[in-house]
């Protein structure tokens, strides 16, 4: 009986239930990257111009070429590996600090409406605070120490973190919340299941925001702090523009920039995989 | 803490020994605060579902059908008066209401999960549900990929995941097309039969609650009280186009527009 009915489904379903075109995932990247390359070809293009035109020497403004020269002889240095390296280290503390204490934050805001009140205005203030703003007093509290330069990153990328969950938790489908309630799932339990959930997208979101607040007053702060022996991007910036050495200070701009850019696709390629997943991404063309 | 599997199945044959009636509505009124009015949802409606009897609300919008449902189901607070569910309650609601980040099995294990079945079986368990409702083979599939049928297939899968002894639903096939409505309407009579549940099926749709039914309860509206009880004695399975259907089905539309007609 069970087996006849089982070609029942009509007509609607029958087509809804085609298997989606499943892309060469080759394909999706270099689609994903030739609109990068190009801009980046771009970018080097206008670059060179500009050196052409003779507006500075070629000693304060160098070509792409020589400079990427250098980048390439400077990857070659392990000091040179060294100095990104403690430049990681940092972001990925002070930026898994602050996305654990953003959330914890975040969920307490949602659920308590006192903290809501109390605290909720003051996150938009804070995100709006440029965190190197927080460097004096980091300064005064923990001297010129990893310290300071942790707390500068946490206070750039927390807030916009804990403002992308909260605003993710707000956002939850009441019928989710109410389906979750129907089936059993209460406080932590409707957390777990549906709330965090259904918030993850704009959580990534917030998460990303952060990621570039957290970038950014990393890099303020690493030129501030200049702490002996120590080798670290913002130091080796800071090092060539003592040396007046224009080829080492773009050299290591590219190196800002291309990490910039990796961690971004990153996100990117999160935030799509969310939305394949919950079915926004729409018709591939 | 909830009874494991087999205890519930002890104590709901307990309850089936002890009461007759699977739901009690007692003079139950719902008041909404809309700004300074005071809107009244429900306002002393009262009836009784027994053991295993299908019943469905008809009543124009406005007459308080989805409150009723949230009431038992426990997601909304009476005003005044009682409403008591013996047993345990999964709610279906209109649209199907199911979690997009997980697959349609993942959907039915997190029912399963939440009622505390171990996490050896819930694939096994969730994958044999989702074959009763015949989407066999459609395990791995996530609510977008599915059709308004399959969906609310889905959502049936999980309210028979939670176990439950009555299943509230509110208008779960609205919005779907005819075809898609008439194999549902059969599936669930099917499962219905199979499980003897107790079934409150709200609808504003004066044939569905005829083909399915064993009672239809006629819903006043602003505010919802029962109007008008009819119970149906047409033999099972039923045909939406059948005359005799079509005759009862009449008679309820005529008073429920004689209802709206009052508003």
């Amino acid at each position: 009986m069970a087996a006849e009915l089982a070609p029942q489904l009509s007509l609607s379903e029958a087509l809804a239930s085609r298997p989606h075109p499943v892309r060469r995932s080759a394909a999706r990247v270099w689609s994903g990257l030739w609109p990068k390359l190009g801009a980046a070809v771009l970018l080097v293009v206008i670059w060179q111009l500009v050196v052409w035109s003779g507006w500075r020497t070629q000693s304060a403004l160098p070509g792409p070429w020589p400079v990427l020269e250098r980048l390439a002889n400077d990857l070659r240095h392990p000091d040179f590996y060294a100095g990104i390296g403690l430049t990681l280290r940092r972001i990925a503390v002070g930026y898994a600090i602050a996305a654990a204490a953003a959330s914890i934050v975040a969920i307490l805001i949602a659920r308590i409406e006192l903290a809501r009140r109390a605290v909720g205005s003051l996150l938009v203030g804070l995100q709006s605070m440029p965190s190197i703003a927080w460097f004096p007093l980091a300064i005064l509290l923990l001297q010129r120490s990893e310290g300071a330069i942790t707390l500068v990153v946490v206070m750039g990328a927390a807030p916009a973190i804990a403002a992308g969950l909260l605003s993710g938790i707000d956002h939850v489908h009441p019928l989710l919340i109410r389906v979750g309630r129907a089936m059993g799932a209460d406080g932590l339990r409707l957390y777990r299941h549906v709330i965090l959930p259904a918030a993850l997208p704009a959580f990534v979101g917030g998460l990303k925001q952060g990621w570039a607040f957290a970038w950014r007053s990393l890099m303020s702060a690493e030129l501030l702090v200049v702490a002996a022996n120590q080798s670290s991007i913002g130091q080796l910036l800071q090092s060539a523009r003592n040396l007046n050495d224009a080829q080492q200070l773009l050299a290591v701009m590219v190196v800002i920039f291309v990490i910039g850019i990796a961690v971004d696709s990153v996100f990117g390629m999160l935030d799509t995989a969310i939305r394949r997943r919950w079915g926004l991404l729409g018709v591939e063309t | 803490m909830r009874p494991p599997l087999g205890g519930k199945a002890i104590v709901s044959n307990l309850l089936a020994l002890s009461e007759k009636h699977a739901l009690s509505v007692e003079r139950l009124t719902v008041a909404f605060s809309h700004g300074e009015e005071l809107l009244l949802a429900l306002d002393g409606a009262t009836f009784e579902v027994k053991r295993g009897e299908f019943v469905c609300v008809v009543g124009a919008s406005g007459s308080g059908k989805s409150t009723l449902l949230n009431v038992l189901a426990g997601l909304d607070r009476p005003s005044a008066g009682r409403a008591h569910v013996h047993g345990r309650v999964a709610l279906i609601f209109q649209e199907s209401a199911l979690l997009p980040w997980l697959t349609a099995a993942g959907n039915v294990e997190l029912a399963l999960e939440l009622r505390g079945v171990s996490a050896s079986v819930r694939q096994e368990l969730a994958y044999e549900l989702l074959g009763r409702v015949h989407l066999a083979g459609f395990e791995k599939r996530r609510p977008h990929e599915l059709s308004g049928g399959m969906k609310q297939r889905v959502a049936l899968a999980r309210a028979l995941a939670q176990d439950a002894d009555v299943l509230l639903m509110d208008e779960p096939f609205g919005a779907l097309d005819a075809i898609s409505r008439d194999l549902l309407h059969e599936e669930l009579e099917r499962i219905w039969r199979e499980s003897r549940l107790t079934i409150l099926f709200v609808t504003h749709n004066a044939r569905e609650a005829v083909r399915l039914g064993d009672r239809v309860m006629v819903f006043t509206s602003r505010p919802g009280r029962v109007a008008q009880e009819v119970q149906v004695n047409l033999p099972r399975p039923r045909s939406l186009d059948s005359p005799e259907l079509a005759v009862i089905a009449g008679r309820i539309t005529e008073r429920l527009k004689h209802e709206m007609a009052v508003i």
